[in-house]
Order: C-alpha cells, then structure tokens, then sequence
C-alpha cells in the first residue's frame, strides 16, 4: 500500500478560501445591494436615482476632471525625471529614484497633514481648493507613476537610439520614433494606478480641499452613513470601469513596481 | 559642447526643484518640531516641547501602538497565508491558477474605497459585529495579494527539478518544501512581507469602515484632529510634526542601513 503523496496543490486551500470569503463574496454582495431596494426587492431604482440626479452628475464629472489633470500632471513631471534617470550613465541614480520614493513610506495621512501645514503658511489653505487637491494628489501618486516609466525606459536598448544616430536621426525623432512608442507599456500602468485613486481617495480632498471638493469616492463615504443601496450601486460603477479600463489595457502590468517594492 | 552642459544643468536642475517641492513640507515640518511654536511661521527658540508632548500623550502613545501592531500582525498572517497561497497556486492546474490569479488581482486594481465598503456591508451581511478581527482581515484582503505578487515571480525563477531531487533523496514533502523550495524564494517572502508592512501603516479607509469603535490608528487619529479639531488641537497638530520627524528619521536611517547591507552582501560574494 502506497500512502497518497501529499499534494502541493492542496497549500493554496486557506487563500482560496479567504479570496472567497473576503473578495469574491463581498463583490457579490455589492452586486445585490445595488440592484435592489431598502426592502430587498429588485429594483433599477439606485440606477436610475443616481444618474437622474443633476448635482451629482455635475459633481462626477468635476471628480473625473480633478482626476484627468492630477494624472497628465502626475505624467508631465514624472516622464523628465524617469527618462533623465534612465538615460544618465550616473552611478548612482539609484539613489536619487529611491528619494523619490522616500516620502511615500511616511505615514499617508500624516503626509498629506504636512502639505496642509505647508499651504496654511504660505496662505493657500482655503483659498484654492481644486489647486491645492490636485498638488496634494500628484504629491502623492507621483512615485506611482515614475516607477513604472523608469522600468520601462530601462528596458530600451541603447543600440536602439546608435542606430538611429547612425541613419541621421536627430534627438527630437529618436524621442518620438523609440523612447515614446517604447514606453507606452509604462504609461499605460502609470496612469492607471494614478486615475483611479484621485477619483476616489477623498482622504487628500477633504485635507487639502478644506472639505469643499467631492470627489465619487466621498459619495460612498457618504452613502455609507445613510443608504448603503445607493453606496454599493455607486461602487459597482468604479467596479466596472476598473474592470473595463484593466481589460482595456491588457491586464495590471507593473505590480512588481508597486511601492518601489524592489528597490 | 556647450550646449551638452546646459542641457546637463537642466535637467539636474529638474529633477532638483521636484525633489525640493517633494521635500519641503516634510523639511518644514522638520524644522518647526524643534521650535518652540505652536503656529508655523512664529518665532520661537530651540525646543523639544513637541516631542516631550509627544510622548507624554497617552492617547496618541496607545494610537501608535496599535497601528504598529496591527500592521506587523497583518503583515505576519498575509505573508504565511499568502506565501501558502503561490505555493500552491504555482502547483496548480492552468485553470485554477488562472482563476485565484485573478481574483487576486480584484483588491490590487479596485479602489480601496470599494474593497472597504463590500467588506463592512458583508461583514453586517453575515453577522459579524466591527472587531479587531474585521479589521484585521480587511488589512489582510488589501496586503495578502501583493504578498502573493512578490513570491510568485521568484517561483518562476526556481529549478523545479531540485525539489523531486529531495523527494528521491528520501527527504519528505513538507522536509523538501521548508529546506529547498523556502530558501529559493526567500527575498520574494521579505519584500511581500515588508510591502505588507507599509500598506498596513499607510491605510486609512479600509480601517475607517471595518474597525472596532474607539480603535485609532495614526492615520484615523492624525485625519480626525486635522478635520474636526479638539480642545487642544494646535498642540495635538504640533506633536505631529514630532512624529512625522521621527517617522521620516527612521525611514532613511532604515533605507542607508539597508544600502549598506546589501553592499556588503554584494562585496562577499564578489
């Protein structure tokens, strides 16, 4: 009698079960909440409600604007500095993108509380909201996007842009002809991870916008307080944008960047 | 020629003034921790009062505390469940392997937001009252994924026939597992574990929507005194800037030891 081999399969049971529990059961229930009403019976009503509502839909589409502008900002200031790391036959460069990433393990609140210090003093607290949410946001999600570019960039072989020397090309084509096209890939998962928490994380917003600015993410903040129907059906829409933006965009690429993990 | 060196200036120039503009609310408040002021831009002499208040603070003591230990206990148990978890998905057939991967992927691309809110509904779904064990599962559903991320591709990496060399060798699975599979993809269980680490520290909405009533952590604590002020609000803000001097004191003393490491690491193999 052979005794059955123990299975290596058999390791991953406790996360399967945890992903079930705790990712998967809660998205379907995100999914009845939303389509039903306070007496559970189903119903288009949150649907409807939300999109027949004015101020709410001016108020969506002022958060994907604020969104929009922190992330050609976040990409505006991030591609100089990880095509200038990338390309510089510094020693060590690695230490000038580790300041980059630096400040993010600095508690995230206490972060944006300093910012909120540094406004007050110099008088803009208050003053300019959507400026100061906006430069709050690229403050913080600013490593998210220069890290995935500067490994993309990396990765471009340095033949690439001889050749193009040797065929007459000046710099401005070699940017436009190799660098960009090549770094697309970087781009793409930048500006993902960059999009969609400033349009959700009403935690800058609210700090820095001196409560003034609503983001969508404050409107489940919101919800949550009085009706969680209408707080599911507003997150079911974030849910399928990402899902539709991640498909869109061939797959989350660049998890090994997150956070400078590998630094 | 010329031109070169301008174009070197520049860029040093850029990447410069960004750093600068990054640094200067944490430099700003660097500075002020040490002067005797309550208001940013008063004068004030050289002082430790806003450290001694720090730590004289039981309230904000208890707060910091609990967040350290909630993120070493979440990063602890995402990194068991999470490095089980890619071991055994990197065993699996290509369709369950497709299929945990990517109901893994939902807490990593989904706004915290949306994770935060389905898990308090489901948690009142089910029954279960706000604890510290709701909490502690919603830090581990946002950290035990990017646990699993950062073993996955050291597996990938790892000879495959050195395992089935210990079995034949009459080592027994769990043997072979813990003496060769484990040390191959150790760097991968560190980095997931530290990734873990800071997630847990940096969160604030998971643990707003899934934490036991009066909980504080540093983020919860430091948003609600900014937001709705207290009694002694300048002095609890200024105790911030204590803490968020000695936090950004232990990150580089943290990144130069770790440097400094892995030089010499590096030098011992060389």
């Amino acid at each position: 009698m052979k005794v059955p081999r123990f299975s290596r399969k058999t390791l991953c049971i406790p996360y399967a079960v945890f992903l079930l529990f705790f990712v998967i059961l809660p998205m379907l229930v995100i999914l009845v909440y939303a389509f039903t009403d306070r007496n559970m019976g189903f119903s288009f009503g949150n649907f409807v409600k939300f999109f027949s509502d004015p101020t709410k839909l001016s108020t969506i589409v002022y958060s994907i604007v604020i969104a929009l502008i922190t992330t050609v900002a976040c990409l505006l200031v991030a591609y100089p500095i990880a095509y200038i790391l990338a390309r510089s036959n510094m020693k060590k460069k690695h230490v000038i993108l580790m300041l980059f990433v630096l400040p993010m393990w600095i508690n995230f609140v206490l972060r944006v509380n300093a910012i909120r210090e540094l406004f007050n003093w110099i008088g803009l607290l208050g003053q300019t909201n959507y400026f100061n949410t906006v430069f709050g946001m690229v403050y913080d999600f600013l490593p998210f996007m220069i890290l995935p570019l500067y490994t993309t960039l990396m990765k471009i072989d340095n033949s690439l842009y001889e050749a193009s020397a040797d065929l007459g090309g000046n710099a401005f084509t070699a940017f436009t002809r190799i660098t960009l096209p090549l770094s697309v890939p970087g781009i793409v998962s930048g500006v993902t991870m960059v999009f969609l928490p400033s349009m959700t994380n009403y935690v800058v917003s609210d700090m820095l916008g001196n409560s003034m600015v609503t983001i969508i993410g404050k409107f489940i903040y919101e919800y949550f307080g009085s009706d969680w129907h209408m707080g599911s059906m507003v997150a079911l829409i974030l849910l399928i944008v990402v899902f539709i933006s991640t498909w869109l965009t061939g797959g989350f690429q660049s998890e090994e960047n997150v956070r400078g993990a590998n630094l | 020629m010329k031109k070169q060196l301008a174009g070197k200036c520049f860029k040093a120039a850029f990447v410069g003034l960004v750093l600068l503009i990054l640094y200067a609310p944490i430099l700003l408040l660097a500075v002020y921790s040490f002067i005797s002021t309550d208001i940013i831009g008063q004068a004030g002499t050289f002082s430790l009062q806003h450290y001694v208040k720090l730590f004289g603070d039981p309230i904000i003591l208890e707060m910091i505390g609990n967040t350290l230990l909630l993120a070493f206990l979440a990063a602890f148990l995402s990194t068991v469940l999470g490095t089980l978890g890619a071991l055994g998905m990197f065993y699996c057939k290509k369709r369950v392997k497709a299929v945990l991967h990517g109901a893994s992927q939902i807490p990593v691309i989904n706004a915290e937001i949306v994770t935060a809110l389905a898990l308090a509904i489901t948690f009142v779904v089910v029954g279960i009252g706000k604890s510290y064990f709701t909490m502690l599962i919603g830090h581990m559903v946002i950290c035990t994924p990017f646990v699993v991320l950062s073993v996955m591709p050291k597996l990938k990496q790892m000879d495959n026939s050195l395992y089935e060399a210990a079995l034949d060798l009459g080592a027994s699975p769990f043997k072979a597992l813990w003496k060769v599979v484990l040390p191959q993809i150790v760097p991968g269980v560190i980095s997931g574990f530290m990734l873990a680490i800071t997630l847990s520290l940096d969160d604030y909405i998971v643990t707003v929507y899934t934490r036991p009533n009066g909980f504080e952590t540093i983020s919860t604590y430091v948003f609600n005194a900014t937001m709705r002020g207290n009694a002694h609000t300048a002095e609890t803000l200024s105790s911030f800037w204590a803490l968020t001097t000695i936090i950004f004191l232990v990150i580089v003393l943290f990144v130069v030891c770790s440097n400094l490491v892995g030089r010499k690491k590096k030098e011992a193999t060389k």
